[in-house]
């Protein structure tokens, strides 16, 4: 029983993933027979080489032969290889050409990185409709910095899955808005660069409800091992559900912007969102990491007019790490954390901004 | 019609003014040679640095910033400043002994492309210290992070990459004029070792690919600094045009590090089989067509980033391809020792070594090169595994071994067997111990260049840490034993080896300061 | 090859210029780097130019010592046929090098010209890209780019039948007038050798005056620059580093020119002369690929 246990937990851990579509199954058996092939080239390969290391030694009084050239030999063990290749890539082909496949989708998901998160646009062709949400690390700080003991899904757990019906083929559009981030759910077996100014497509049909996790699998700067992708495949059902509470949620937003907000309000969201978003980069001090990332804290655009100061936020600075958060975050909370950075660390202003006034620079109210 | 003796038998200069103005070809090998040892440490302490960061799940030694950053620059300093130095030097040094020739062909601008390189990896590793830290995007360097996104020392970077260029560029004119101009009387190419042979296959692949790294960082300095945009999609250009140039040079550059080292594991096997090396000619041809593979197949690093099917398909064939050749030559191998009469010195040892670990890493490759199956393998560390089992027990092994073979040639002194030995031991089982866990954790889907990571993959990071640490010291074991010998012990005779053949074995040992001033005449079995 | 009589092979005694050479090549690339970073970030310093300047003495003085040197060594005779010999095969594998410095950004122009265009624009087969760029329409040449915030198109490209044609007639005829001057010094002739290496010299200086000419009108009458795009981009830097490889030859036969008219080169002697013509050639053949690849087929 223990073993058997053993052997559940090492399959687990020490190879690849089965995973939950029949593309990845498809690529598990190759992976297979690739690995079996190799296994017994190594056996025999090796097999000689001991055999002979064993046998042809000197201090075994062995004598050496006068051979060194075999015309037969040397092209038996050229065309030998070159079938085992065939053998090889005949099935790599065909699973290939499925990959390719795409086919007519019933859902499309516009996957967008980030420097260090991943935005996801489930597009929709009323753009009302449209549910566009940023899913970032969760893993508390302390955990990461050892103060905290370390929970199951460390570093492989987001504020926001995304969400996918089971059955369904969800096609994936990906792209990045800084460097080249890789979009990789390896029980999916997807993988796909997402190359900024471009457009890369891959899709899936998942066929078990569960939590698939996954990570950024291209270098992309400082949190390159922080930014973890989770999936939740549910039940059709339950996916219009979601789905329905997301637009929902989106239309309430959308209300309290036309409120009027305190600055205590402002500065109290604008602290989580500062924590969330801006951190990374700026610090939670606001001192940065100069010079690549700039201080906020008594200098620069965020004790300058507010116009510019909302503008590269809004807007982000094309070239550097600096992002357009106008798409990342609600009015609200663009406000918020925009009035924060005016205020907190000793920057001390005084003044605000509302999201309501966000919201119409957005929507074009300033150009 | 000439005048003046043309080669005043002059000695070495005194001091240490000897290697900074020497146009010795054994000086500048021993310059080469003693550098990039110099490097190995350096970017050995790097590696160290990651593995510890790595041995437990947590941030603790480094920032992730930091993490990057020796990431890179133990990756380029690995490839450009140990292992490409490293061939250089045993290039240096023998060459011009195995084919009976007085020198390098130009022994001014030998000296010069040495002596670029302190200054090049001075650049280098100055960068650790600007204002914004050193490069951090890998020793790939993939742009737009590395343009747009990178810190100001890649400025530095970019020029001390044209540098390193410039040293190699040189040293391989140098390599190639040597080898088919000053061969002794009678030497035809087909009775060069195949140390020889390598070499210069080796250096037509570093002329043609080290002036493309040279265009693309130049194109990155133009994106970084003049508002190009080769790389950036806004002005009409493409980061993954930046790959594609990256990796027509950066395949090549593959083999460039591993071809030498099949040329020093083919002069060391028949020695130690007591036997000829079987199918010299098939060699050549091996690895004539492994150099040109290793143009066609670049995309084979690139699968992910969203090439059409039919360029998925072409590079998936073509990469497969290599496995022929390069399975040739260890068939080869295998054949000598077959029926021989071995002996396993410590030369012989790495040499096995090699053979083994070098095909485990080669067949990970091939796995690699299968599309589908590569999408999962993608930057994961079963791609870790993969190169550092051709690098390290391939490449780094080799040179070893090479160091180990000729030491007494170039010392004049046998060195401690009984030592060797254990060095060999214990870097060998240092490394499996390594980079054996790694085809796991990569396989159960740990990404690469990553400072920390999820706690399914910490056992296997424990046992890796561990044994780099058993490497990375095993090496300073080394030093002593080259030391050791370099000061004294049992006299060499000139064939030092029973089995040994070709003409540096026909020189005293320690070989003369200037050999073949005249050529040989005895070219008997040259290339054993 | 070698297999010829045994001549005795130069080695030379220990050398102090390789040293100063690197040192030489450092400041020279830590002086750029400098002024490179300093203007990006924009700081005003004079460091950078100092070691520049101080880089470039170093790298000029040494170069000028090394190859009188050479020269030196070659007049007395120390130099077998072999080294000879040794020289033409270094040259050679040194301008295949070259060959594929200029490789790498043909092959960028091949690239973005042949695939890169159209698939910004969500044409061929490389994923639905035009969803990020609207207003974006594949063409080349690329005057309207994807982001005209950051990359403003230009106005219009240089065609190839004007300037661009009396540059290739230029350099042509240079080609031919430079062997010329070889065969005058197989003959021996040394008035002749002057004439067409005069003649070469100064065609090499047009060319390059009308380059310059061009590059001002694409900048202030057509906004054709560096950053206009990638047109603009694989243009510049085709042409850019063509010229800076024309400056170079252009002083080499300079140099031969000085040569000749100190008496130097008999018919059995000129592996300068013959390595700058080579140089010479090989240039303009890059040439006549860019008016084909950039101009005729570009615009
Ligand atoms: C010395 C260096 C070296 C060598 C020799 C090789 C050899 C090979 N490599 Fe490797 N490779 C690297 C260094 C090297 N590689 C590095 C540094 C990287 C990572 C770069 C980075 O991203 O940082 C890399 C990455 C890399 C990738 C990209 C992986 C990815 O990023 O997703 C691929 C994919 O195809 C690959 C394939 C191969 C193949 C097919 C060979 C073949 O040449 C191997 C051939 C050998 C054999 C197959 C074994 C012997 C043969 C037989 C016994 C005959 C019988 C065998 C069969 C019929 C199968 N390599
Ligand atoms: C030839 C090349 C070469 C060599 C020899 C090595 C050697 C080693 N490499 Fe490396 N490696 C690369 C080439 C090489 N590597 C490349 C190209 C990359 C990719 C980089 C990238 O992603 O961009 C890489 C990446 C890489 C990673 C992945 C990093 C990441 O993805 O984040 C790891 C992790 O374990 C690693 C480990 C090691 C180890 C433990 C060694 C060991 O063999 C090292 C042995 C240690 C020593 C030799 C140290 C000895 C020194 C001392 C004992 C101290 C003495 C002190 C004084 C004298 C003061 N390497
Ligand atoms: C991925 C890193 C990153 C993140 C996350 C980030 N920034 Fe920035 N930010 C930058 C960089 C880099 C710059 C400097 C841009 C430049 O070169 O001018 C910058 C500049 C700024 C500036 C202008 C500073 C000045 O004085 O020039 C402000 C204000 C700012 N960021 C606010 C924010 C806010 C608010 C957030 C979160 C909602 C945020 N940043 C998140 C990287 C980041
Ligand atoms: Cu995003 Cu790595
Ligand atoms: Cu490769």
């Amino acid at each position: 029983m223990l073993l058997g246990g053993n052997a559940a937990m090492a399959d687990w851990a020490v190879n690849m993933t089965q995973g939950v579509t029949e593309i990845s199954r498809q690529v598990y058996d190759l992976h297979m027979i690739i690995f079996i092939l190799c296994v017994v080239i190594g056996i025999v390969v090796f097999g000689a080489m001991m055999v002979s290391m064993i046998l042809h030694r000197k201090s075994r009084g062995a004598v050496p032969a006068t051979f060194h050239e075999n015309t037969k030999l040397e092209y038996l063990w050229t065309v030998i290889p070159i079938v085992i290749l065939v053998v090889m890539a005949l099935p790599a082909t065909s699973t290939l050409q499925d990959m390719y496949d795409a086919g007519e989708s019933d859902i499309d998901i516009e996957v967008r990185g980030i420097q260090w998160k991943w935005q996801y646009t489930y597009l929709n062709d009323d753009p009302a409709k449209e549910v566009r949400f940023v899913s970032s690390l969760s893993t508390p700080r302390d955990e990461i910095e050892n103060r905290a003991t370390k929970n199951e899904f460390y570093l492989v757990e987001v504020d926001e899955p995304m969400v996918i019906p089971i059955n369904k083929r969800v096609r994936f559009l990906i792209t990045s808005e800084d460097v080249i981030h890789a979009w990789w759910v390896p029980a999916f077996a997807v993988k796909k660069d997402a190359i900024p100014g471009f457009i890369h497509e891959s899709w899936t049909i998942v066929d078990e409800p569960g939590i698939y996790r996954g990570q950024c699998a291209e270098l992309c700067g400082k949190d390159h091992g922080f930014m973890p992708i989770e999936v939740h495949a549910v039940s059709e059902e339950d996916y219009e559900i979601w789905l329905a509470e997301k637009q929902e949620a989106a239309r309430v937003v959308y209300e309290t912007i036309g409120k009027e907000w305190t600055f205590e309000e402002l500065m109290a969201t604008g602290e989580t969102v500062y924590q969330q978003s801006c951190a990374a980069c700026h610090q939670l001090n606001g001192e940065g990491i100069p010079p690549v990332f700039p201080s906020l804290k008594g200098q620069g655009l965020a004790v300058g007019p507010i116009a510019a100061h909302t503008d590269i936020i809004l807007n982000g600075k094309a070239g550097t790490a600096m992002q357009a958060f106008g798409t990342q975050l609600n009015p609200a909370q663009l406000a918020a954390v925009i009035t924060y950075e005016r205020n907190a660390w000793g920057n001390n202003l005084g003044d605000h901004i509302q999201p309501s006034r966000i919201n119409e620079i957005l929507s074009g109210g300033a150009q | 019609m000439i005048t003046e003796h043309p080669h005043d038998s002059h000695g070495p200069d005194k001091g240490l003014m000897r290697w900074v103005v020497t146009t010795n070809h054994k000086d500048i090998g021993t310059l080469y040679l003693w550098f990039s040892f110099l490097m190995f440490l350096t970017g050995g302490v790097m590696a160290l640095i990651i593995r510890s960061e790595l041995f437990q799940p947590g941030l603790q030694l480094v920032q992730p910033e930091s993490f990057n950053q020796m990431t890179t620059m133990h990756g380029l300093i690995m490839v450009f400043g140990a292992v490409m130095p490293a061939f250089v030097g045993l290039a240096n040094w023998l060459i011009p002994m195995m084919v009976g020739a007085p020198d390098m062909a130009m022994p001014r601008m030998n000296n010069f492309s040495f002596w670029i390189l302190p200054f090049a990896f001075g650049l280098l590793l100055s960068s650790l210290f600007m204002e914004g830290g050193a490069p951090n995007f890998g020793w790939t360097f993939y742009a737009p992070l590395s343009t747009d996104f990178g810190p100001p020392s890649t400025t530095f970077f970019i020029f001390g990459v044209h540098m390193m260029g410039i040293s190699s560029i040189m040293g391989s004119i140098n390599i190639i004029v040597t080898i088919l101009n000053l061969r002794a009387p009678g030497m035809t190419l087909m009775k060069m070792p195949l140390f020889v042979w390598t070499w210069l296959i080796t250096a037509y692949l570093l002329i043609a690919v080290m002036p493309v790294l040279a265009g693309v960082v130049t194109m990155m300095l133009m994106d970084i600094h003049f508002n190009t945009a080769f790389f950036s999609a806004g002005g009409g250009g493409d980061p993954v045009l930046f790959q594609h140039i990256f990796w027509f040079f950066g395949h090549p550059e593959v083999y460039i590090m591993i071809l030498p080292a099949f040329g020093v594991v083919s002069a060391i096997i028949p020695t130690f089989a007591r036997k000829r090396l079987f199918g010299y000619e098939s060699m050549v041809y091996a690895t004539s067509s492994i150099a040109f593979l290793s143009f066609i197949v670049w995309a084979h690093h690139m699968f992910t980033v969203g090439i059409p099917i039919a360029g998925e398909l072409y590079f998936m064939y073509a990469t497969m391809l290599i496995a022929v050749p390069t399975g040739v030559k260890v068939f080869n191998w295998v054949a000598t020792m077959w029926q021989g009469s071995m002996t396993f010195e410590t030369p012989m040892l790495f040499a096995i070594a090699f053979v083994v670990l070098f095909t485990i890493g080669g067949l990970s490759g091939l796995m690699l090169s299968i599309v589908p199956a590569d999408f999962q393998y993608h930057d994961t560390y079963f791609v870790v595994a993969h190169f550092h089992y051709v690098l390290v027990p391939g490449s780094v092994f080799s040179v070893m071994a090479a160091v180990y073979y000729w030491l007494p040639k170039w010392t004049g002194n046998m060195y401690d067997e009984a030592l060797g030995k254990t060095h060999f031991w214990l870097s060998f089982i240092g490394i499996n111990i390594t980079f054996f866990p790694q085809h796991f954790s990569g396989l159960a889907g740990m990404p690469r260049r990553i400072p920390d990571y999820a706690l399914q993959f910490a056992d296997f990071n424990m046992i890796s840490s561990c044994g780099a640490f058993l490497f990375g010291f095993s090496q300073l074991l080394f030093l002593f034993i080259i030391i050791k010998t370099i000061r004294g012990g049992e006299k060499a005779t000139e064939q030092v080896w029973e089995g040994a053949h070709g003409l540096e074995w026909t020189l005293p040992s320690p070989a003369p300061y200037h050999t073949f001033a005249t050529p040989p005449s005895d070219l008997n079995d040259a290339h054993g | 090859m070698t297999d010829s009589a045994y001549e005795p092979y130069y080695v030379p005694h220990s050398s102090k210029l390789p040293i100063f050479a690197s040192i030489g090549i450092f400041l020279t690339v830590f002086g750029i780097g400098h002024i490179l970073n300093d203007l990006s970030a924009g700081v005003d310093s004079a460091f950078g130019m100092v070691t520049l300047i101080l880089g470039g003495l170093v790298m000029g003085l040494t170069l000028f010592f090394w190859f009188s040197k050479v020269i030196e060594e070659n007049y007395k005779q120390l130099y077998s046929n072999q080294m000879n010999r040794s020289y033409v095969w270094g040259m050679s594998w040194f301008i295949f090098s070259e060959v594929m410095f200029f490789a790498a950004f043909f092959g960028a122009l091949f690239y973005v010209r042949v695939f890169v265009v159209d698939w910004i624009g969500g044409v061929g087969d490389r994923g639905p890209s035009g969803m990020l760029w609207p207003n974006y329409e594949p063409h080349w040449p690329l005057l309207n780019t994807p982001d005209p915030e950051r990359f403003p198109g230009a106005s219009g490209v240089i065609p190839a039948m004007g300037l661009p044609l009396v540059n290739t007639l230029l350099l042509v005829t240079s080609s031919f007038t430079v062997s010329f001057a070889h065969h005058a010094i197989k003959e021996g002739n040394r008035k002749r050798i002057i004439q067409w290496l005069t003649v070469t010299v100064t065609l090499g200086l047009i060319f390059l005056f009308v380059q310059g000419y061009e590059y001002v009108h694409a900048y202030n009458d057509l906004g054709l620059t560096l950053g206009s795009g990638i047109y603009g981009t694989t243009f510049f830097m085709l042409t850019g580093f063509h010229g800076a490889h024309v400056t170079l030859g252009t002083f080499m036969l300079l140099i031969m020119l000085f040569r000749a008219l100190k008496g130097h080169f008999t018919d059995d002697n000129c592996f300068g002369f013959e390595a700058a013509a080579w140089y010479w050639h090989f240039v303009d053949v890059v040439w006549i690929a860019l008016f084909i690849f950039v101009y005729v087929l570009g615009g």
